[in-house]
């Protein structure tokens, strides 16, 4: 039984699935570490993944006359703009109104939730399949054995993720923006003396996660060819729960985002070759969560949060 | 943290008055408009029964409409009945909280809707409590064997081992490498039936197909559907069949690897029409005409009914598209009527 | 390091012109904010050829028309306010649970097992049994991460939803394996739970039950708890400054892990009112653990916000909350919309709501400047 796993081309298969099953949760949770990294929480991340997928779903489905490559790029686009919008709108809630950021989120998420499942259910009726993403195998990595099976064989989305890790990571670290995010998270009051602008750079790294948080539920759909009501099935709240576990750092929501995939298709390749069924097969639904908490509990960093996260900034007061 | 939160509520409470008042205070308009199924007018008093007018039937299912699998599967059917009879249909879909759908239940029945159709295994809970305070309301309650002995409650089911079985010996035939996929959501009710009856089917036609099996445990979760339909091609299978409304997830990679699909519930043919090469699909309104029979007849009541390839309650829609083997095709008839005869068993009950 | 009370009565303060500015603001504000949101939910309708006249009055009808409907917003609303009661304990000392759904599957669980173990005990016996029980689950499940977040300092909202995905799998489990009803065709619940069990209805002839009481008794104890009480002015201290209260000597970790174990057992609480007052009197979780929950954990955090984070607001934020979720369920009937919409204007109300909290207090302070001018006596 459990030697049918362990052959060369089912773990190569499983691990790629796993890169798979990371790239939404790894964009949304870069955007949302962007965004908690300049002091604002957003729990909407699922809604926001919900309009980007249904938004680029929608576009995809009907025909652009832009050929194949112009019609993806559209649909791209336009989830892009769905999330600026809702990046907008979530950016005069919070820096403008003040809104609680937590209950805040809960409204964007119910609003994305029963929104595109109206418009899909008035717009669209039946789910049908679009053109999704293909796999790009990439020319001389692609062809490293094993490894270019795992890591460069994905659709132009996955690679995209990935490239995004590093590039995160150096402009929190070594750019302007980045250091005046960094700024407003910690001390905002300290930021205003020194002449930033708190809001306006909340508001950059607000629109900086709702586009990726939109772009990640555009990369699900482009996945797999479909929407469906609630189609990111909760991704959005594991995606906020993995910023933790990457300690803000986008190394570290990688890390976080990979072990959530690699045990998720794990399970699902367990179950596949029939090694766990029946009851069991329930209990290893529970896996990813579980090994998501045991493993943090294990490597337990002792980094606190931005400091002024959740806390709006007013200059008066 | 200086709000008051008394005064919040205080406004909150006054705003909600406010409005319901000038709301209560505005009659008329007696709008009802038409919805997803046309023709859903609903009058406001209940003075109508079963003799007089057309027969009142409400609808309260867990997913959308138009989700292509169960709960479009009735709303379908009784669409499809109201072709024959004039029926003044209400649908409260999403009601994947059984409160709320105890709700809609207990509201159809109290608003004088002569017909209460509870479609959802998961209803039985609360229609077991609600039946016996609305004598005069006829209760449908399914998937389910059930009637809790109530004189107004009728259940209705599916064989859909039947179609599973046929499917499954299909599949067995146009598989190539021998490996056939499954996307089952959690192992029970007509999913489990539909997939023992699929093993089966396969199991039959050859004993060295291998089949693999993958309950996702989600009915909704899209993505994992898609991960699973994924796994089972990449060891081996070539024919993969599921259940569900998360099968979308599957289908939608199903095609684009090349491989064949088999459906169930609706007909899945529009969710990949060069791939899907049959679905087992519901005919509910097979039953339903039964039952209103029945209504009208004053003998409602107690019965189970079930829907098989023989009372034409199942069907299997085969589409040319898929290019499959017509001869393979061509020999599912035989199997149906073996089903039908009883010559062939599609399960162990 | 004092604490704001939340039910200051120092709206006897100040000159009776701050006084009128400050109550006009209290109505107006939300008013407009709840306005402006069924305005939106009415051009929704408008755009789904529905009459949105017709669809608010299903809604306001549904929610407080009638004796009937009184009751059943109330029933509704029950897990929000127990929930909810838990999230004002967690949030004042500092810890944000999101764990609510989880923590009422626990409680859901644990409350049903107690049930069908002993099922002969009798009604007055079994039903706080399967009330403390609930308790204790949720409790457990709350701790969990509680003690996580105090010695492994494993961060609480990472926990929680984690947790929440545990509970329901284990639930989805149970309900294929150990707790099954027997039957032809397997339906994830359990068998209908002994009549013993079941919360007694309130005279009244409505389907009120027990329920309601129950959560009230708990919003008044996390009141005396939170603002009446040693433990509660500590677990306050804790949550408005760890480090200044473990200089203090307090025992921060262990009043970490007490306000979610608290937190949790509210939750688990609405877990077993979910289960024994419901209409079927049985466990159902197919099609997921919403089925029962009704997402309640989440909701109860928007009731717990708009109350203002204290116990006894939150009765009235969960009863017109709970309204609102009655009320949609009455709306889609009317006037035959998809169940979305009724989610899509939740999530606006929460939009608005929330947003206008803010410039209440805005148009308070302006109030409060004002009243300040005019006489030179006290400030808040």
């Amino acid at each position: 039984m459990w030697s049918d796993f362990f052959t060369t081309s089912v773990i190569v298969a499983t691990l790629a699935s796993a890169v798979r099953f990371a790239t939404p949760f790894l964009l949304a949770a870069l955007g949302e570490a962007v965004g908690q990294r300049s002091g604002v929480l957003n729990l909407g991340v699922e809604g926001v993944m919900l309009c980007g997928a249904f938004t680029a779903y929608y576009v995809r489905l009907n025909p652009s006359g832009w050929g194949w490559a112009g019609g993806m790029a559209t649909a791209i686009l336009a989830a892009l703009a769905v999330g600026l919008c809702m990046g907008l709108l979530y950016a005069w809630m919070t820096l403008v109104m003040h809104a609680e950021q937590g209950i805040s989120g809960i409204g964007i998420f119910l609003f994305g939730l029963g929104a595109t499942d109206l418009l899909f259910q008035k717009q669209v009726g039946v789910p049908l399949p679009i053109s999704g993403l293909r796999p790009i195998r990439i020319p001389l990595l692609g062809d490293i054995p094993h490894v270019g099976d795992i890591l460069f064989n994905h659709n132009v989305l996955v690679y995209l993720a990935y490239v995004l890790v590093p590039v995160i990571t150096l402009m929190v670290n070594r750019t302007t923006f980045g250091l005046n995010i960094r700024a407003v998270g910690e001390t905002p009051e300290a930021a205003d003396t020194l002449g930033v602008n708190v809001n306006l750079i909340r508001l950059g790294a607000i629109l900086i996660g709702n586009a990726l948080a939109a772009l990640a539920g555009a990369a699900l759909v482009m996945n797999t060819n479909i929407f469906q009501q609630n189609l990111t099935a909760g991704q959005g709240f594991i995606a906020v729960a993995l910023v933790y576990f990457g300690a803000w750092r986008p190394g570290g929501v990688m890390a976080g985002a990979l072990l959530f995939g690699l045990v998720s298709s794990t399970v699902l390749q367990l179950k596949t070759l029939g090694i766990v069924s029946g009851a069991a097969s329930a209990l290893t639904a529970m896996a990813p969560a579980l090994l998501t908490i045991v493993v943090l509990v294990i490597v337990s960093r002792r980094i606190g949060q931005p400091s002024a996260l959740t806390r709006p900034f007013d200059r008066n007061a | 943290m200086k709000r008051n939160p008394i005064g919040v509520l205080l406004a909150l409470i006054a705003a909600l008055a406010l409005l319901a008042s000038a709301c209560g205070s505005d009659d008329g308009a007696d709008s009802a408009d038409e919805v997803d199924s046309g023709d859903t007018a609903e009058s406001t008093s209940a003075e109508s029964s079963a003799s007089a007018g057309p027969l009142r039937v409400g609808i309260v299912a867990p997913s959308a409409s138009n989700d292509l699998a169960f709960t479009q599967s009735i709303v379908d059917a009784v669409n499809a009945v109201a072709g024959d009879r004039e029926l003044d249909i209400a649908v409260t879909d999403g009601t994947f909280i059984v409160e709320d759908a105890a709700a809609a239940i207990r509201g159809y029945a109290a608003d004088g809707v002569d017909l209460v159709i509870a479609h959802g295994s998961q209803y039985g809970g609360p229609l077991q409590e609600i039946a016996p305070d609305f004598p005069d309301t006829a209760f449908a309650w399914g998937t389910a064997v059930d009637t809790f002995g109530l004189p107004n409650v009728a259940a209705y089911t599916v064989r859909a081992d039947q179609g599973g079985y046929v499917n499954g010996t299909l599949a067995a035939q146009l598989s190539e490498s021998g490996v056939l996929g499954v996307v089952g959501p959690i192992e029970v009710g007509d999913a489990k039936l539909y997939v023992d009856g699929f093993v089966a089917g396969a199991k039959a036609q050859d004993p060295n197909v291998t089949v693999n099996v993958n309950y996702i445990e989600s009915f909704s979760d899209v993505a994992l559907a898609s991960e699973a339909a994924t796994a089972h091609i990449q060891n081996g299978a070539d024919v993969l069949t599921g259940t569900a409304q998360m099968v979308v997830g599957a289908t939608g990679v199903a095609g684009p690897a090349g491989a064949l699909w088999f459906g169930t519930q609706s007909n899945q043919t529009p969710l990949g029409p060069d791939f899907v090469v049959a679905s087992q699909v519901y005919h509910w309104e097979v039953v339903l005409s039964e039952m209103m029979a029945e209504i009208d007849a004053g003998t409602f009541g107690g019965e189970v009914y079930t829907l098989t390839l023989e009372n034409g309650g199942l069907v299997i829609e085969f589409n040319d598209g898929a290019g499959a083997d017509s001869s393979v095709i061509d020999g599912a008839q035989a199997t149906i009527d073996g089903i039908i005869d009883g010559s062939i068993t599609t399960s162990d009950g | 390091m004092t604490d704001v009370d939340h039910l200051s009565v120092d709206s006897a303060k100040g000159d009776p012109a701050h006084r009128i500015v400050r109550s006009l603001a209290g109505l107006t504000v939300p008013i407009g904010a709840v306005l402006a949101a069924l305005v939106v939910g009415a051009l929704m309708l408008w755009a789904l050829d529905a009459s949105p006249i017709e669809g608010y009055k299903a809604l306001f009808s549904g929610a407080f028309g009638g004796a009937d409907e009184l009751a059943d917003t109330a029933i509704k609303s029950m897990p929000l306010l127990l929930v909810g009661v838990g999230i004002c304990i967690a949030f004042r000392a500092g810890v944000i649970n999101i764990g609510g759904e989880g923590q009422i599957v626990a409680g859901a669980i644990l409350s049903t097992t107690v049930a069908l173990a002993l099922p002969d005990l009798p009604r007055a016996l079994l039903v706080p049994l399967v009330l403390i029980a609930g308790a204790v689950g949720g409790a457990i499940w709350g701790a969990i991460p509680g003690a996580l977040k105090a010695y492994a300092n494993v961060n609480e909202i990472l926990s929680t939803i984690m947790m929440n995905i545990v509970a329901a799998q284990f639930l989805s489990f149970l309900l294929q394996d150990l707790l099954i009803e027997e039957g032809a065709i397997r339906i994830q619940q359990t068998e209908r739970l002994s009549a013993n069990s079941h919360l007694p209805l309130l005279p009244g002839g409505t389907r009120l039950h027990i329920g309601v009481l129950i959560a009230i008794g708990v919003a008044v104890l996390g009141y005396l708890l939170l603002f009446r009480s040693a433990p509660g002015v500590r677990l306050r201290a804790v949550g408005h400054n760890p480090h200044a209260s473990r200089y203090a000597g307090m025992p921060v970790q262990r009043s970490i892990v007490q306000a979610l174990a608290l937190s949790g057992a509210c939750a688990g609480i609405a877990g077993a009112v979910l289960v024994f007052g419901s209409e079927s009197h049985r466990l159902i979780g197919e099609g997921g653990a919403a089925a029962f929950t009704q997402n309640a954990g989440f909701n109860g955090i928007v009731a717990a916000l708009f109350g203002g984070l204290h116990p006894l607001a939150t009765v009235p934020a969960s009863f017109l909350f709970g309204g609102l979720l009655k009320g949609g369920i009455d709306l889609q009937q009317a006037v035959q919309v998809p169940g979305a919409l009724v989610v899509a204007l939740n999530g606006i109300v929460v939009v608005f709501v929330v947003s206008s909290l803010k410039l209440q207090t805005r148009i308070r302070d302006w109030a409060a400047a004002l009243g300040q001018a005019r006489s030179d006596q006290h400030v808040e």
